[in-house]
């Protein structure tokens, strides 16, 4: 019984996201509360799900689908990784949705359902082990993230969303075609099935299961933005709504999640030494481009969503550098290095769609980083300012939140102390100075600590701009709900700053085994069901 | 049988890229249409080309020869479906974006003022 955990926060959401529907859109306070119920239902399976695959002598959690032996049939496999993904899913959607509530979501239709179907489609890309299925669920969470990225409409919108989903409808075609080239080699698509049957692989079919492989992997690339991948990313994620752009800020790590547990479990060292660290050296070098893209990009910011979106290009990179590498103590600091940024950056969206805010909730907002006198700048917009002028006091309690914040938020993003940036961070530096023996980690560790020096550049030049050169630009309301959800996020982190012990040392035992996937392999096929 | 279907998937697929750069969203459009079709035409021939075969074996020393994998079969009817949905919504933001701006290309502007 304890098993139907594992598909829970798979079906949770579908179902809620189907009564909401069924509820329909005019009642909101039920689609609301429905809502509200789902993501804290959520937080609670996913913990209760760390609880049960951290328990001693407990690897994974399996369930088998319809009970079909998993060389047969469809597995969801919960282990430590998956465990920890979807609990972080949970507490950001929880964190979010407050923020939605305020304004946006009443923009267009069905905030609620979309928000559902992408949770649903989450979890259940963290969840499955099997990769047909685990593109079922990246389409599921694709649709709901096209209607989303759409939400709330205009021509910016829109034509980001093209691109957006033009990018992600080819990227969905080289998935299929890696699936199926795997598929044809080896005869199966269970991820602990391949893992066993990839060593013994005969050499004249072995460059066609890595041509299979790599070009699964592109298609991963593409959804974390590996440099020269990531291009349509900065633009579509500033065009969405804040709240949207905070959820979008787990996406990019759906991709590698999938590239540390394939990489690690299909090409680690029981692959045979042919197989063993495939692909390895793209990852690394890739990781170290879009490290080196997304600082140049972030100097040359001019709004602060885009700034925000090319921090997005950082961390993803920064990842992808440190999976690359495939050493189990960096792997430690990759991991928590993946909760923190993922946790800043969508309260840096939250906090950029806040003071981009003009106090009208009909029209779109962007912050520019430019002197504010515009020729664009209505007359409107003016005469409302000067109203504001003469109320204004000198420094307002929402302006000295958002001020906070924002060094909060920069503190983190930087990786400087006291914050749980920069303990993220070193955790992550300090082992890879060790493993000297790849060239790149070095060029890595460079470019990382070079990356949090731009990001203090470009944090400061926006700062300064917004809250000190032209602080009359700033709407001084501010919404209670708004304020929840960014000081949740940025309360998270404050709490993984003193709260140390516990979260590393699961994240060491969850760098351990999927380090070791023998173990996992074994838990998802047991020896008794060997075919004869 | 084998050169045939590889040539049509080829060339599918390679009009398919070609109409994948043009800038007209239009085009674009039928870039993933056709490269869908190439896919899904890969899939289908993994699992072997033949014909009149039963996708399940008559008996356990059955021909392996005579066996069509069902696999396959049902991975690209997944992959139809999905493919299905996602190419009427993308056809949605087409005509969206064409009712916003006015023109067709997808960028949401034509470089002529």
């Amino acid at each position: 019984m304890s098993n139907h955990l594992v598909i829970a926060p798979i079906v949770t959401p579908l179902l809620v996201a189907a009564l909401q529907l069924l509820v329909g859109e005019k009642r909101r306070r039920a689609v609301l509360a429905l809502s509200i119920a789902s993501c804290v239902v959520l937080v609670l399976l996913a913990a209760a799900l760390m609880q049960a695959v951290s328990a001693d002598g407990a690897l994974a959690t399996v369930y088998r689908i319809g009970d079909w032996p998993a060389r047969f049939g469809i597995v969801l496999v919960a282990d430590r990784l998956s465990a920890l993904m979807v609990l972080l899913t949970g507490v950001l959607a929880l964190a979010v949705l407050p923020y939605a509530l305020s304004r946006w979501q009443h923009r267009g239709g069905h905030f609620q359902p979309l928000l559902q179907f992408l949770l649903m489609g989450l979890n259940g890309a963290f969840l499955t082990g099997d990769l047909f299925n685990l593109f079922v669920f990246f389409e599921v969470l694709l649709a709901a993230s096209y209607g989303l990225a759409l939400h709330g409409s205009g021509v910016r919108r829109v034509s980001a969303g093209l691109h957006y989903i033009a990018v992600n409808l080819t990227a969905s075609m080289l998935f299929l075609l890696g699936v199926s080239l795997i598929f044809g080699v080896t005869g199966t698509l269970n991820m602990a099935a391949l893992a066993e049957l990839i060593p013994h692989v005969p050499e004249r079919t072995r460059a066609l299961l890595h041509a299979g492989a790599a070009i699964l992997g592109v298609a991963f690339l593409i959804k974390t933005a590996m440099w020269p991948l990531g291009f349509w990313l900065p633009r579509t994620y500033a065009a969405a709504s804040p709240a949207v752009a905070a959820m979008f800020a787990l996406m990019t790590k759906v991709g590698i999640y999938v590239l540390l547990r394939l990489g690690l479990l299909l090409f680690g060292d029981g692959a045979g030494p042919a197989s063993a660290h495939f692909g390895s050296d793209w990852m690394l070098w890739g990781g170290v481009a879009t490290v080196a893209a997304g600082t140049v990009g972030m100097l040359g910011a001019r709004d602060l969503a885009k700034l925000a979106g090319y921090n997005v290009l950082i961390s993803s990179g920064t990842l992808l550098g440190a999976i690359g590498l495939q050493q189990p103590a960096v792997t430690v600091g990759a991991l928590a290095y993946l909760v923190i940024s993922t946790l800043a950056i969508a309260a840096f969206f939250l906090l950029a769609g806040l003071l981009a805010s003009d106090g009208d909730d009909d029209t779109d907002d962007t912050l520019s980083l430019e002197p504010y006198e515009q020729p664009g700048e209505t007359a409107a917009n003016e005469s409302l300012y000067a109203q504001e002028d003469e109320s204004r006091v000198v420094i307002s309690a929402p302006i000295a939140m958002l001020g906070a914040s924002f060094l909060a938020c920069a503190l983190l993003l930087a990786g400087l102390p006291p914050l749980s940036g920069f303990l993220a961070k070193f955790a992550m530096l300090a082992p890879m100075l060790e493993a000297g023996e790849r060239p790149g980690a070095l060029v890595l560790f460079t470019l990382v600590i070079v990356a949090g020096f731009g990001t203090v550049i470009a944090m400061c030049r926006a700062g300064m701009q917004i809250f000190w050169v032209e602080p009359e630009r700033l709407f001084p309301t501010v919404r209670l709900s708004e304020t929840v959800s960014i000081l949740a996020l940025l309360g998270l982190c404050l709490l993984l700053t003193v709260v140390v012990e516990a979260p590393l040392r699961y994240l060491r035992d969850t760098a351990r085994q999927i380090h070791t996937p023998a173990a996992y392999i074994r838990q998802v096929l047991p020896a008794a069901e060997a075919p004869p | 049988m084998e050169l045939v279907l590889a040539a049509a998937i080829g060339v599918l697929a390679a009009s398919g890229v070609w109409l994948l750069l043009r800038p007209r969203t239009f085009q674009l459009i039928i870039g993933l249409t056709l490269i869908s079709y190439a896919v899904n035409l890969f899939i289908f021939s993994i699992g072997g080309l033949r014909t009149g075969a039963d996708p399940v074996l008559q008996d356990a020393a059955g021909g392996i020869a005579q066996y069509a994998d069902p696999l396959p079969q049902a991975l690209v009817l997944t992959a139809i479906v999905i493919g299905f949905a996602t190419t009427a919504l993308f056809l949605v933001v087409l005509l969206t974006s064409r009712g916003l701006t006015g023109n067709d290309h997808v960028d949401g502007e034509d470089g002529t003022p």
